[in-house]
């Protein structure tokens, strides 16, 4: 038997096909935020008030659409999950009460687990960087997290005019504000099985 | 003022670094209101959006420590609606699991209260009520146009924590008892972009400018913010030719009550508040 047209998609036809095990990936996401996405009529109101909505491939509601075809790689591989700074706008609008942010926060989750490939790499190189200002201080120190962004991303010149004007009314501090029981903080970033 | 009151306090760390004014501004005005604000010894990361995206543990652990250092007699209050967030959600999990209230306490040789209250500055303004305000008020604001601009956290609560506590309207009230006046129909809590703003600028530049504009629109004359980060990124971000300053909350709420910035608050800004405050007679 051969394909209907209709049913082919860009990704191939294989990328397309409603996986038998669909609906376990939406009960996994399901378990996961805590929300039900059998809740979503796709009424589109989260995408009407999303504000990111341009920077991402898919809207919200069909991140959700994605997750209740069990379309996992599509889920996983969008740009979408990592765009999304959980602002909750698309909750707020919500009729049904999904709570989007939570499924988004849970997408990005089983998205580094899995070690499928990030659609936007930059901007988890940003939360990687905060991470290890976090790790070596206790606390966030804004003028290493940015040095060392802009070193990963290599982009130095972006912002160097902003840089330096921060840096003249002293917004961004050389030192870093440092956690003195050093040992509390290192013992919560040791690898999992010795926390 | 001799009754004051014991609260527990968690900077963050947008507080301690960039918005250092916010910090000294918050001290004084909360002092003035009758609030001994007590810092949390030691305290560290609330667990912040980027390591909550990397490692959910780590996030829960950090925001703990925090709880494990406070006194359960006292509220903990924070400046950052962030840091309010994550503390309040890990709350929620130390409630709804033993276990991890159990590993928790371990880890940490101190008891954990998953019941101590976790508020925002702005909460505890709402307790004390406009009374408070009004009977501490030195210098009216003199009709000074303000849009409250709340950003996401204070206005709409995350549906993770049921949405319990916002507090749509509540900084307008407190500028209006202030003496200034507030514009209405102006865009309050439209995202400033968030993390974004360093990784994208140019997704968060429309938004900022959305925001200024429509202040702009209504003849304001300056922007008050209850959130850091919101703060930064408004001035940070906005690529209009002509841009409002952008207060931190405290820092208008000294300038009523009279407090001398001598301290250097102002000329830490991007874009420098003073011609206006100046032109308003509320500094000389």
């Amino acid at each position: 038997m051969t394909t209907s047209p209709a049913l082919q998609t860009p990704g191939g036809f294989e990328s397309g096909v409603i996986e038998i095990q669909g609906r376990s990936f939406a009960r996994e996401l399901q378990g996961l935020s805590g929300t039900n996405l059998n809740r979503c009529f796709h009424c589109q109101s989260c995408a009407a008030g999303c504000p990111f909505i341009q920077a991402m491939d898919y809207s919200p509601n069909k991140i959700i659409r994605l997750v209740q075809f069990g379309l996992r790689r599509q889920a996983l591989e969008s740009r979408a999950i990592w765009v999304c700074v959980g602002c909750s706008t698309c909750a707020a609008e919500c009729p049904n009460q999904v709570d989007l942010p939570a499924v988004m926060e849970a997408l990005r989750h089983l998205a580094l687990k899995e070690g499928v490939k990030v659609a936007a790499p930059e901007i988890l190189d940003f939360h990687r960087e905060v991470f290890s200002s976090v790790r070596r201080h206790g606390r966030t120190h804004e003028l290493g997290i940015i040095l060392r962004y802009k070193a990963r991303v290599r982009s130095w010149f972006t912002d160097l005019n902003l840089g330096l004007k921060m840096l003249a009314r002293r917004k961004l501090d050389l030192r870093a504000s440092k956690v003195k029981a050093t040992k509390e903080i290192s013992g919560i970033f040791l690898p999992q099985r010795q926390r | 003022m001799s009754n004051l009151v014991d609260i527990t306090y968690f900077p963050g760390c947008a507080l301690e670094g960039s918005a250092r004014e916010a910090k000294l501004s918050l001290e004084l005005a909360a002092r003035i209101l009758g609030l001994n604000l007590i810092e949390l010894d030691d305290w560290n990361c609330c667990g912040s959006s980027s390591v909550n995206a990397l490692d959910k543990d780590i996030g829960f652990s950090l925001a703990v420590r925090n709880l494990s250092l406070a006194s359960p007699e006292r509220l903990l209050m924070t400046m950052c609606p962030l840091c309010v967030y994550y503390l309040r959600k890990a709350q929620l999990r130390l409630r709804e699991d033993p276990e991890a209230l159990r590993a928790q306490e371990q880890r940490w040789g101190r008891p954990v209260s998953p019941d101590l209250e976790v508020v925002h500055f702005m909460e505890v303004l709402v307790r004390l009520g406009p009374q408070r305000l009004q009977s501490r008020l030195a210098q009216p604001l003199q009709g000074l146009k303000a849009v409250p601009y709340y950003g996401c956290a204070t206005f709409r609560g995350a549906p993770a924590l049921s949405r319990e506590r916002y507090y749509q309207g509540e900084l307008g009230t407190v500028l209006t008892a202030l003496g200034a006046k507030v514009p209405d129909n102006v865009i309050t809590n439209l995202c400033c972009g968030s993390f974004l703003s360093t990784a994208h600028p140019e997704v968060t530049q429309p938004l900022v400018n959305k925001v200024m504009e429509s202040a702009m629109a209504r003849g304001a004359e300056c922007l008050v913010t209850s959130c850091a980060m919101c703060q930064l990124n408004l001035e940070m971000r906005c690529t209009l030719k002509e841009k409002l300053p952008i207060f931190h909350f405290s820092e208008i709420l000294a300038l009523a009550f009279g407090v001398r910035e001598d301290e250097g608050w102002f000329p830490r800004h991007l874009t420098d508040p003073r011609p206006l405050l100046r032109e308003k007679g509320l500094v000389s």
